[in-house]
């Protein structure tokens, strides 16, 4: 045995294991490092998030590319979460009635349904895909910008960047994130109602009435307008990435990702704080 | 209405008998992390000048005009504009100044989503609200007239040469009559013949508006082609300023370099 720990094998020379007072140093230097970008990133955060603010609430406001933006963010995001709003009406009508058989309690399935889908799945699934596809152009884009001195450019033509780029795409994320909750609430009940109604004839406006039977405003409204909060995560987590962009197309790449990545994994955590208050305060 | 930029213009020529500089550049320090840039540079232009600013790729020229125009700050020293220090100024009242400045970026950094004359008419569009459409039409066609691009309105930035992107960038910098005008080099990457044409289009802006501009380049020819003054950069500090003759006339070993290789 070798005073490492290693037993020499003939004609190699062992290799030089990091012992273990040599690895506790490196442990610490990663964990410290770790520890700094961690808060160096919510610091940067926070100092763009005041800018953005700042910029938003002074004139001249830049109405003319918020409408562009709305457009970008609602009218092109409206196709796909109809498309993904249909999807999970289908799927919890057909777990729900599958369930709901199971205890007898089919007469349940317009309830189950029309809360399933506006007090959870609605809002989740419509965050989630406007994450995906606005995140993702967002970040991408305005990384593009910052790479090739566009942003700079807005910048030095005395035009503020924070107030152009980014609080319009910001507020745009919050107006549209709850109307678009709104249209995918309507497909996944539309369609969830159409399943039942294909192996169970059911009227709709028999469905409806047993759905919201009872229902208060206080039940669905806070759900639904929640996801500007969602539109918040995802517009400033797109907008800051892209605008502290370095490194060309590789990190052009890397900040469409990282959007994408932080604002579903914000958007989640934020989720479960929500859920939390509204249970609190709006029960 | 009277902008802070213009309150402080009209304070600060009196003091100085109507001659400040409108670019004063003192002992500016500037690095990034641990690789200095700028070492205590001091530079001075004035009205209807223009400073050539040289040296080798690297030594902070690009960094310098970075910092005249606020989008990097110093890590010491001040940089003055008619008078004014921009140092640590809001994003807004920096933009009173720098509607008194035009930009030319290395590579033109045109907007790349919007056209030719999109691109000229966007700084209008953000400052001459009171403008009507015709007008700002009309003085976009003008200003790319000057530039000799009034055919090329509706191209996109990249179904255009490098030249011709350079010259949408000095009509889009000229678009708001700037009394600065800083060229992050402008003939960089361009043939002989598409250098000497902005070289021509520099000096007859000059001639017509008498701006105060700084030249950032390593094209020798170009420099002493556009420029009255010529400072000659090397490790952050200016090795020496003055016309090219003296440039010429110098002993200073890393001059006689410089003007051999280029």
């Amino acid at each position: 045995m070798s005073d490492r720990g290693f037993t020499p094998v003939a004609g190699l020379s062992p290799p030089l294991p990091v012992g273990r007072t040599e690895l506790l140093p490196s442990v610490a230097i990663s964990a410290a490092r770790l520890f700094n970008g961690f808060f160096e990133w919510f610091g940067s955060l926070g100092i763009f998030s005041w800018r953005v603010f700042r910029a938003a609430v002074t004139p001249p406001y830049e109405w003319r590319e918020l409408i562009r933006q709305l457009d970008e963010v609602g009218s092109k995001s409206l196709p796909l979460v109809a498309m993904a709003g249909a999807a999970i009406g289908v799927i919890i009508s057909l777990e729900a009635r599958y369930s709901l058989s199971r205890f007898g309690a089919k007469s349940m399935f317009p309830v189950t349904l029309v809360y399933s889908v506006i007090q959870v799945m609605g809002p989740v699934i419509t965050g989630l895909v406007v994450s995906g596809r606005v995140g993702a152009g967002m970040g991408a884009e305005l990384a593009s910008m910052k790479v090739t001195e566009q942003i700079d450019a807005i910048e030095a033509s005395a035009i503020n960047p924070y107030r152009l780029l980014a609080a319009t795409r910001i507020l745009a994320c919050i107006l549209m994130l709850p109307l678009l909750t709104l249209a995918t609430d309507a497909c996944a009940l539309l369609t969830g109602w159409f399943a039942q109604t294909l192996v169970e004839p059911l009227s709709f406006h028999q469905f409806i009435s047993s759905g919201f039977n009872g229902a208060t405003f206080s039940a669905f409204l806070p759900q639904t307008f929640k996801t500007a909060v969602y539109g918040l995560i995802i517009g400033l987590i797109a907008c800051f990435q892209g605008m502290r962009t370095r490194g060309g197309a590789a990190g052009v790449g890397r900040a469409a990702t990282n959007s994408v990545v932080l604002a579903s994994l914000f958007l989640i955590l934020a989720d479960v704080v929500l859920v939390k208050f509204i249970l609190v305060f709006f029960s | 209405m009277a902008t802070a930029y213009d309150i402080a213009t009209k304070q600060a020529e009196p003091e100085q008998g109507g001659l400040a500089p409108v670019i004063a550049v003192e002992n500016v320090y500037k690095s990034f992390a641990s690789h200095k840039v700028l070492n205590g540079i001091s530079l001075r232009v004035n009205r209807g000048e223009t400073l050539a600013v040289l040296g080798r790729s690297g030594t902070g020229k690009s960094v310098l005009l970075r910092l005249i125009i606020g989008l990097d700050t110093p890590d010491s020293g001040s940089i003055c504009i008619h008078g004014q220090d921009i140092a640590g100024l809001a994003l807004d009242r920096m933009g009173e100044i720098r509607k008194k400045m035009g930009f030319l970026f290395q590579q033109a950094a045109l907007y790349d989503s919007l056209t030719v004359q999109e691109n000229v008419a966007f700084p209008l569009e953000h400052h001459r609200r009171d403008m009507s459409k015709s007008d700002r039409a009309d003085r976009v066609r003008q200003l790319l007239a000057e530039v000799g691009m009034e055919g090329d309105l509706e191209m996109m930035p990249s179904d255009i040469s490098g030249g011709m992107q350079k010259r949408v960038g000095l009509a889009r910098a000229l678009a708001l009559e700037p009394e600065i005008l800083l060229l992050d080099e402008p003939t960089a990457g361009l043939d002989p013949i598409s250098s000497g044409e902005i070289d021509e289009l520099i000096l007859m802006l000059q001639r017509e508006r008498r701006m105060a501009s700084i030249v950032v380049t390593h094209d020798l020819h170009s420099a002493k082609t556009i420029a009255g003054r010529l400072a000659l950069l090397n490790e952050g500090d200016v090795v020496i300023e003055g016309a090219f003759e003296d440039l010429q006339q110098s002993d200073i070993g890393f001059v006689k370099e410089f003007l051999q290789q280029s």
